[in-house]
């Protein structure tokens, strides 16, 4: 059961985050923490026609949030903020309901493992959050709490 | 090795905690969670099963047969407390919910009497959030002013400043997060020097060593029944008989009054000014099962046995590579917080689980704390008398196996 909250690409993408940084000419951008375990992260977005064109992050977080983040910024490329919205709620509902089906979540699925682990999803979801609060184009912190 | 702390028996003990037999996962439970609460002995449960089945009633009401029993109980259980911290008096022991409500009361009673705008109070930069925000609030309601007498890279606290304008000191007696032992006496003593008050967070402290408040000299000392193996919903306020009886009533209510017209009330004595409305007497009964309990086997004893497996734990965890202890005072409890190297704190404590090692990550209610190690979290492993070397051996394979996913 472990192995599959840690599966190859979950613990690929937190030794080796994709996108991390700071994005030149963002338009939107957002922090978020979780204070339960002190994660927190920085997004930011740029957002060109209503399409994000371009996502990356910063912060330090445990090995699924970190690996959450640096997934979501891979599949948020090319998306229309609609399009990133409905995402998150079918992965909120991979990681919260055992009927959700995984199918067009693409490499999002690896997340269903985290189902049987219930404290920690919020730190799969924290990095989704934080693109709600840019995508409401709102600079302010979010929290998981 | 002391022949007190060879012959104590651990696997013994054991026995008397149902909940220690379980399998986790598939493996034997090794509960290294004692700092965030511990494990009850069957003592405690039964006592508490007894009284719901044969004694309870409220107290200090009825004159019936059930209402006597439950209140003799429940002052008996007072007694117990009272004898347990060498207090003067059974009427310097007040009930509170914990050691939360125990700090919030101080601060609301006797701080807003005592506590003025300029005022300073002193606490620790090791201490719980129930140590430092209900200062706070206090401090921003009078005006005052909250300073901190911070840690060394060991995570002891060796300075601490007073000024003209100290008025009270509020400091734990053990840190939860390193383990620290404060040097309560000699602080309390300086304090005192200078008129002073001093409160002490004993939560830690009271399930693992002798706790004498009148050679501490402390003026108060707060713990919580559920970390000495007793039950949840029911803590302690110990203070000094002069200062409870100064101080005002904290909440109003049945059982704090001695007269109630519309006009005026006056109140009752303490501890009953501080006990508004039906107390947890079972928790009393419980609490007062579980130092019976803990007195039977002998504190002194429990803390020479924890400080063994400290060391041997101390020892063992230092051979993994990569892994850093956080708190290193040379005069420590049977608390160990720890970094491993490229595996966050809450990964660690997941992957654990699944090996039966039940440990805390996170940053323990000191987020200061965390801040100045430079850190967002531990992982902590907290130790216990029923604890063995095996706990620890489970604790040690289980590192290897994340370190082993994470490599
Ligand atoms: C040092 C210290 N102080 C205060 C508390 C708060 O105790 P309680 O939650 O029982 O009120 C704790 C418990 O976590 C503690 O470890």
């Amino acid at each position: 059961m472990i192995d599959e909250l840690y599966q190859e690409i979950i613990l690929d993408h937190s030794k080796r985050p994709r996108n991390t940084g700071r994005l030149e000419n963002a338009t939107a951008a957002a922090e978020g923490f979780n204070p339960l375990c002190g994660d927190r992260l920085t997004l930011e977005l740029r957002i060109e026609d209503d399409r994000i064109e371009e996502a990356k992050f910063a912060g330090s977080g445990c090995a699924i949030s970190t690996a959450s983040a640096s997934l979501m910024t891979e599949v948020l490329k090319g998306r229309t903020k609609q399009e990133a919205e409905k995402l998150f709620e079918r992965f909120h509902e991979l990681l919260t309901s055992d009927a959700a089906d995984s199918s067009g979540l693409g490499k999002l699925a690896v997340f269903s493992g985290v189902r049987e682990f219930p404290a920690r999803v919020k730190c799969a979801t924290l990095a989704w959050h934080t693109l709600k609060a840019a995508l409401e184009n709102s600079r302010e912190k979010v929290s998981t709490e | 090795m002391t022949n007190a702390v060879k012959s104590f028996d651990a696997a013994e003990i054991r026995k008397d905690f149902p909940i220690l037999r379980q399998l986790v996962h598939g493996h034997p439970l090794a509960y290294l969670d004692n700092a965030a609460s511990a494990q009850k002995p069957r003592a405690v449960i039964d006592a508490i099963s007894r009284f719901y089945s044969s004694d309870y009633s409220n107290i200090h009401r009825g004159v019936h047969a059930l209402s006597e029993r439950s209140t003799r109980l429940y002052e008996q259980g007072r007694v117990q407390v009272q004898r347990f911290l060498g207090a003067a008096d059974a009427h310097e022991i007040v009930f509170t919910r914990g050691t939360t409500e125990g700090i919030n009361l101080v601060a609301q009673t006797w701080g807003r009497r005592n506590i003025g705008a300029g005022d300073e109070i002193l606490i620790t930069a090791l201490e719980h959030h129930s140590n430092i925000v209900p200062w706070q609030m206090l401090c921003e309601e009078r005006g005052a002013r909250l300073r901190v007498a911070p840690v060394n890279d060991r995570g002891e606290v060796e300075k601490f400043e007073f000024t003209e304008r100290t008025k009270l000191l509020a400091m734990a007696h053990i840190s939860n997060v390193l383990g620290t032992i404060l040097p309560v006496r000699e602080v309390a003593a300086a304090a005192h020097a200078r008129g002073i008050t001093v409160l002490v967070d004993g939560a830690q402290a009271a399930p693992h060593m002798k706790v004498d408040v009148r050679e501490l000299d402390c003026d108060f000392y707060v713990f919580s029944s559920h970390k000495l193996y007793g039950p949840t919903g029911v803590g302690v306020l110990y203070g000094k008989s002069a200062l409870l009886e100064a101080m005002p009533p904290y909440q109003g209510g049945g059982d704090m009054i001695r007269t109630v017209t519309f006009e005026k009330t006056t109140y009752n004595t303490p501890p009953y000014k501080f006990e508004a409305g039906t107390p947890d007497i079972a928790g009393v009964v419980g609490l007062a099962a579980a130092i019976d309990y803990v007195n039977e086997i002998g504190i002194d004893n429990i803390g020479g046995y924890e400080h063994e497996l400290l060391g041997y734990a101390t020892r063992e965890l230092e051979k993994i590579d990569g892994l850093r202890i956080i708190g290193t005072a040379r005069r420590k409890a049977a608390v160990i917080s720890f970094v491993l190297e490229g595996i966050h704190p809450h990964d660690a404590g997941t992957i654990l689980d699944r090996y039966g090692v039940a440990v805390r990550t996170g940053h323990h209610c000191a987020q200061p704390l965390m801040d100045w190690f430079g850190i967002p979290a531990t992982t902590r492993a907290s130790f216990a008398f029923y604890n063995t070397r095996e706990d620890v051996d489970a604790l040690v394979r289980a590192i290897h196996k994340a370190k082993e996913m994470f490599a």
